[in-house]
């Protein structure tokens, strides 16, 4: 469609304001870190650093984030295994069924995080009658990080054609063999660019996870505790700036990776996996 | 499970551990094998749990001893229908998402049009990384953010301050702004995906057949890209359903994720939590109908 100049710019101008927007409350809580006073009014009289090193020695954020670290790292290899299983089957293979399972496997981002954690939530407090903890959340969270690792892989493998295995296979190459020479190498970025998006998925839950963590502490968990608390603000304030850098990170490294814009979010199905559900 | 092979290699491997061959020959035992797993997890631990919680839906609690009782009864259900403030915070959540979905759309079109059909390759890129950053920033730092945004000393009250306005105190307006802004991202990628997948030629037709650009944008890029705006709306939709924190921190507004984390926590009443969280699920699989009489699962 022949767009106009006028046309053009007009669009142009309606780019940079919703651009402005998605990155206006970003540009605002980063201001508010280097507050100096603990009173949230704007605009802020002077600025500091002061309350980085209050927050680096706050032990409820260090355990937090160690909290967050671990089941990030403990969510993201168990999807890793799962995710990859599932999408060599579905790339490679036609099967019965097969629309059913790519359905079952987007369903946990479909659904509204609540249903999810309210679902984990009744079966671990009232069939299995265990108490909320750190592996509770690694399940949860294992559930919808599936999907990310899922989408990443499926779309390499759509795009990297069966006949190179194919010609291992006929050279003589067994199994394993093609796997670590041919598979895996063409798989490896799209491994690494999934991991990254799911564990800053994990990394950032935070809805999910208020029904599966009991009294266990994630970072966001421990953000969202310490709210209530005026004079926890400024220390808050860092911690907030601080989790989107670490959020923001493994996503512009992934996005590098998989050098397709679409499968960063989501997917060869245009369904933008993100956090927040 | 019947299998056939897509694109698989049908030749067997010359040498390799002996069960190799029988894997090889049979073609479900492979798919199976790789399919256990995953499909082990979700089947059982999430659809069990969604199980799970529809027949906790159906179990009641013991008013004067708040045991629960784990038998069958529609209580809950009774409960939810029949008394007007939870028909409200239903019929509230389910508009939110409707105005939510209605304005991104609005708002995601001019960015995705100019990505998909006027950027060049370079700006192309950086506006995709710039509208993902954005996404998978932490939410719960965005949703902080926008609480002290729209706090009395904040930082939209100064803005608006000359000009004589000021934030508005409606939870309900304060919940949509701000799911508005968190949800956006959501609408802008699948609805670029979908723009960029509309062939030059039929534009070009269009116009070599009289049409005035906006005529074109009308008649043939906007029924086009529906299936994109359906699959985007799917994510708004089901994520204003579910969300319980934007409106706990902006507002003093109660919507369904709010009854469903106050029973499950304050109130100890896990049924009626049970019974409130199918609700989502049944709005969600009515919508997701809806869409694919527009043709969404077709674009995904």
């Amino acid at each position: 469609m022949p767009v106009s100049g006028g046309t053009k710019w007009i669009l142009r101008i309606g780019s940079a304001i919703t651009l402005a927007f998605l990155y206006f409350p970003l540009v605002v809580i980063g201001i508010y870190a280097f507050n100096t006073t603990r009173v949230q009014t704007w605009p802020p009289a002077s600025l500091s650093t002061r309350w980085f090193s209050d927050a680096f020695h706050n032990t409820g954020v260090r355990d937090a984030l160690w909290t967050s670290v671990r089941v990030g790292l403990a969510a993201t290899a168990l999807a890793l295994i799962l995710g990859t299983l599932a999408a060599y089957a579905l790339a490679r293979y036609d099967f019965f069924g097969k629309e059913s399972v790519s359905f079952l496997i987007v369903l946990p981002i479909a659904l509204p995080g609540i249903v999810t954690g309210m679902a984990l939530n009744a079966t671990f407090t009232q069939i299995l009658h265990v108490s909320l903890a750190v592996w509770t959340i690694v399940v949860a969270h294992v559930t919808f990080c599936i999907v990310v690792i899922f989408n990443n892989v499926v779309a390499r493998l759509r795009r990297t054609p069966a006949s190179f295995e194919e010609a291992g296979a006929d050279l003589g190459a067994v199994p394993r063999r093609t796997f670590v020479d041919i598979t895996f190498p063409q798989m490896r970025s799209a491994l690494i660019a999934g991991a990254l998006l799911a564990f800053a998925l994990s990394f950032d839950e935070v809805i999910v996870t208020t029904f599966t963590a009991g009294s266990t502490e994630t970072l966001p968990i421990w953000i969202l505790s310490n709210l209530q608390r005026p004079n926890q603000l400024p220390v808050v304030n860092v911690v907030a700036v601080c989790v989107v850098v670490l959020s923001i990170i493994p996503v512009y490294i992934a996005q590098r990776l998989s050098n397709d814009p679409v499968t960063a979010v989501g997917t060869v199905t245009d369904i933008p996996a993100g956090p927040g559900n | 499970m019947s299998a056939r092979p897509a694109t698989a290699p049908e030749k067997r491997p010359a040498r390799g551990h002996p069960l190799a061959g029988l894997f090889w020959r049979i073609r479900g035992l492979r798919v199976g094998s790789l399919l256990a797993a995953p499909l082990g997890w979700l089947g059982v631990v999430y659809l069990g749990s969604l199980v799970v919680l529809l027949i906790a839906s159906f179990w009641t609690l013991n008013e004067f001893s708040g045991l629960i009782v784990k038998g069958f009864s529609l209580d809950n259900y009774k409960t939810i229908i029949t008394e007007p403030v939870y028909r409200r915070i239903v019929l509230r959540t389910v508009s939110l998402a409707a105005l939510v979905t209605i304005t991104d759309i609005v708002l995601a079109f001019p960015i995705a049009f100019y990505m998909a059909r006027v950027a060049g390759t370079r700006s192309k890129g950086l506006l995709v990384v710039g509208v993902l950053m954005p996404l998978w920033a932490s939410y719960l730092v965005k949703v902080y953010s926008w609480r002290t945004m729209l706090s009395t000393d904040g930082v939209i009250n100064w803005l608006l301050d000359p000009f004589g306005l000021h934030v508005p105190t409606s939870g309900y307006i304060r919940v949509w702004i701000v799911m508005a802004y968190l949800w956006l991202p959501y609408m802008i990628l699948p609805l670029y995906a979908g723009l960029e997948r509309i062939p030059n030629s039929l534009l070009d037709a269009s116009g070599d057949l009289g049409a005035r650009p906006w005529r074109t944008f009308r008649a043939v890029v906007l029924p086009l890209a529906l299936p994109a705006i359906a699959a985007g709306s799917i994510f708004t939709f089901s994520l204003t359903l579910g969300d319980y924190i934007t409106p706990q921190l902006v507002s003093n507004t109660q919507f369904i994720g709010n009854v469903v984390y106050a029973n499950v926590g304050v109130a100890n009443n896990l049924p009626l939590a049970s019974a409130f969280a199918t609700v989502p699920i049944l709005i969600m699989l009515i919508y997701l109908f809806i869409v694919r009489r527009l043709g969404a699962f077709e674009a995904l």
